[in-house]
């Protein structure tokens, strides 16, 4: 069977519309990016060193990055070999298989978030500045209250002016109740005061923001580790998550993003968010090659209900539908 | 997980070819590679990339790279060279309307940090340029969004118009526009929501507001940590409303930043400011030899000395100069000297705009101990006055006294004396040599007293 095959079983098992509001979501992205492989495709007869080297080109500029690029080219040339591939029209397939296999280096189900049965679990969302860490947290907050979970919010950014409104406001959308003490207050202390209320309140679900900070700001990094330990040890194993939020349309530094951040506060996850744009986020590749965080969400719109749980299956499909679409219909032939 | 620069890169390539004496055209070649892996991993957009590395090669070829003796320096002085040109060789003013109001729009991607910006602009025309600016709140969209550039309304006391969200932004602007005539503003800036560049309806809005307001000047706010889709961003917004310039914010952090050029080379609009702090005064004027030297990863000399020249008083600097001279340099003015470069930031900061300081190993890592700062100081502070001008008093009893009054050890308090006692030495040596001094010398070795 066709890696085609298995995978679109593998998503027509699962919600169709998920899968819609994913090739939605993604369409402006996957347009240039496949139209491009396309391009590719018919532009090359034969699977050539010509062939490899514009391919390359095509993922540097997904921002993939240089090395984990370099290892995928290697190993598709392996693989090229292996198979036997001469032309171009099978290559498609191949690609996106190994860019799935990059990804999920051994491991599968890694987007499930680790939420505690019948005790409150924590979720600690951290990143730079202007990424989306409050839009998606209550993008998150709607999505545990349609699943029935009990929610509350931790307005933990006193630092940006507006943040605590823009939170309070979502707060309101989603309908859970959001804890906050005064702009410059001490963020320990609000986590301290939420985590009492959370627990008074029998909540399932705590999320709790943080102000956004640059990874190379030493004081601001300790502070979060603070945060941290402030969280730990009122609920000894919590936060259950820390989420990391990263910008679709951030380049290399991601990479040193994700890393300082994972230092300061070993990060669980990613969200990825303003995929809906053109951006191709292709840095996650990266990320998930070298510090072997997974993506956890991915935002694809400004609308509440525009966060989905990310699947590499369907990131790569999104990124490659039109041009294995096509080369079913062939094999269908 | 620091990425190399361009020189450490090159110097690779070098070393396989070192001994040859000279280079020939496939070298070249192949430090061309280097070129473009360094600058792709700065994120300049690969198309772009490309064009340059094909001019860079000519020139390199053409020039007397191959004759050199130092052909890897005459490389990055060439590539340095040619950025700094691309990215605009000299500094680009704001265009004021000549009559009353200048207008400014902002515009940009969500996060951007468009609202920050404004802010901050605000500040910088009306200290510098003596305007009284109105902002104008029309981001009607995200939540909070008027709250937030209300609040630094009131911080930075400029009055911010707004008229809710119930309403559309050409709307707000219009109304905003008879109010600035009425209150007799000189400069109203447009702050308006963030939106993808691909988002017709939001993009034809942005057009509407253009229309009406007719903007002396729109600029287009990016996030210097943007990576290969910049030139999609840049190339859209331009099309649309026709940008004048750009702002390239959040360079306080430690992305290579090469979006400046992907936009640059896209736009042809000049970078007018970048943004480099959370502080309303962390605005700075573009400097494209600075962001060569950023882009290549060659450390930032040029600001790393602009800091030490607006921190240190130059009245103590010459004293100081003074006391090296005539060796009646004390502990005092040890402290002094300690509590200046404080104030020019956090050290490890200082240290990343150091050239060559990311090739030294561990240095990412290695904080540098501001805490054995604050414990220098103490043990100075705990000295009598008499102590501090005359060191050589101070005997065993002192010591003890100062260790437990500093809440130190005595093997510390040694440690400072000899090393202090090391630099007046290595002074004495220095001013020997050069009697005639040099302007705003800086303290030798002090370095050595955080290690």
């Amino acid at each position: 069977m066709s890696f085609f095959k298995k995978l679109k079983e593998k998503i027509t098992g699962t919600n169709e519309s998920v899968t819609e509001k994913f090739k939605e979501g993604l369409a402006k992205t996957r347009d240039q990016f496949t139209s491009k492989i396309n391009d590719l495709v018919a532009q090359f007869r034969e699977v050539d060193e010509e062939f490899f080297e514009e391919l390359e080109d095509l993922l540097l500029q997904a921002d993939v990055g240089f090395e984990t690029v370099m290892e995928l080219i290697d190993e598709l040339r392996l693989e090229v070999q292996r198979k036997n591939i001469k032309n171009t029209d099978g290559i498609q397939s191949v690609i996106s298989e190994k860019l799935v296999e990059i990804y999920q280096a051994g491991d599968e189900g890694t987007a499930e978030l680790n939420i505690q049965e019948n005790e409150l679990s924590v979720i600690l969302m951290v990143g730079v500045n202007g990424v989306g860490k409050t839009t998606t947290i209550g993008k998150l907050a709607a999505r545990f209250q349609a699943e029935g979970k009990t929610v509350m919010l931790a307005a933990g950014d006193t630092f940006r002016a507006g943040a605590i409104d823009q939170l309070v406001v979502w707060g309101e959308r989603a309908g859970v109740e959001v804890i906050r003490q005064s702009e410059g207050s001490d963020p320990a202390a609000v986590m301290y005061d939420a985590i009492r209320a959370a627990k008074n309140r029998k909540v399932d679900i705590l999320i709790c923001d943080t102000a956004g900070r640059l990874q190379n700001k030493v004081n601001l990094m300790n502070e979060l580790e603070k945060v941290h330990r402030v969280i730990d040890r009122e609920i000894p194993g919590a936060p259950h998550e820390v989420l990391l939020a990263l910008d679709a349309t951030t380049g290399q530094n991601a990479l040193v993003q994700a890393e300082t951040f994972k230092e300061a506060t070993n990060v669980t996850g990613i969200v990825l968010t303003k995929l809906d744009g053109t951006a191709k986020g292709g840095i996650v590749l990266a990320i998930r090659n070298k510090l072997n965080i997974p993506v956890k969400f991915v935002g694809l719109g400004e609308g509440i209900d525009d966060l989905q749980p990310f699947d590499p299956e369907k990131y790569v499909y999104g990124l490659f539908a039109e041009g294995l679409e096509l080369e079913e219909q062939q094999e269908d032939k | 997980m620091a990425f190399e620069g361009l020189a450490e890169r090159l110097q690779g390539t070098l070393q396989k070819i070192r001994g040859k004496g000279k280079v020939n055209e496939a070298d070249v070649k192949e430090m061309m590679r280097e070129v473009r892996f360094a600058l792709i991993e700065a994120d300049v957009n690969l198309k772009v990339v490309r064009s340059f590395v094909k001019t860079v090669s000519e020139k390199a070829v053409g020039q007397d790279v191959l004759k050199s003796l130092t052909p890897g320096q005459q490389v990055v002085k060439i590539v340095q060279d040619e950025l700094t040109n691309l990215m605009g060789g000299e500094q680009a003013p704001i265009q004021f309307a000549r009559k009353s109001p200048t207008v400014i729009m902002m515009v940009g991607l969500q996060g951007a940090g468009k609202t920050t910006t404004t802010g901050k602009l605000a500040t910088l025309l009306r200290k510098s340029h003596n305007k009284k600016p109105l902002l104008v709140a029309a981001d009607v969209y995200r939540p909070a969004a008027i709250e937030q550039l209300e609040t630094l309304g009131k911080q930075l006391t400029i009055p911010v118009f707004q008229r809710g969200t119930d309403i559309s932004p050409v709307e707000i602007v219009r109304q905003a526009l008879e109010e600035a005539a009425e209150q007799h503003h000189d400069v109203v800036m447009i702050d308006t929501a963030g939106r993808l560049h691909v988002d017709e309806a939001l993009m034809q809005e942005l057009k509407d507001i253009q229309e009406l307001a007719k903007p002396d000047e729109v600029f287009l706010v990016v996030d210097a940590m943007t990576g290969q889709d910049a030139v999609n961003v840049a190339k859209n917004f331009n099309e649309t409303v026709g940008i004048t310039g750009v702002v390239l914010t959040k360079l306080d952090g430690d992305t290579r930043g090469g979006a400046a050029l992907s936009i640059r080379s896209v736009t042809e609009k000049p970078i007018k400011f970048i943004g480099v702090g959370e502080r309303m005064d962390a605005l700075e004027p573009f400097h494209p030899e600075r962001m060569a030297s950023r882009i290549l990863g060659m450390g930032d000399v040029m600001s790393l000395i602009e800091k030490a020249q607006a921190n240190v008083d130059e009245e103590k600097a010459k004293e100081m100069e003074e006391k090296f001279r005539t060796q009646t340099f004390t502990l005092d003015d040890f402290l002094d000297q300690l509590q200046q470069v404080k104030k020019m930031g956090p050290l490890d900061e200082l240290l990343k705009m150091m050239p060559g300081a990311n090739k030294i190993k561990g240095l990412e890592n290695a904080q540098v101990d501001e805490k054995q700062m604050g414990r220098v100081e103490a043990v100075i502070q705990s000295m009598t006055p008499t102590e501090r001008a005359t060191p050589e008093i101070i005997n065993a009893n002192r010591r003890k006294r100062i260790a437990k009054g500093s809440g130190t050890s005595i093997q510390e308090v040694n440690r400072l004396l000899k090393q202090f006692n090391d630099m007046k030495k290595m002074v004495k040596q220095m001013s020997n040599m050069q009697q005639k001094g040099n302007k705003k010398m800086r303290m030798p070795g002090l370095d050595s007293f955080f290690k």
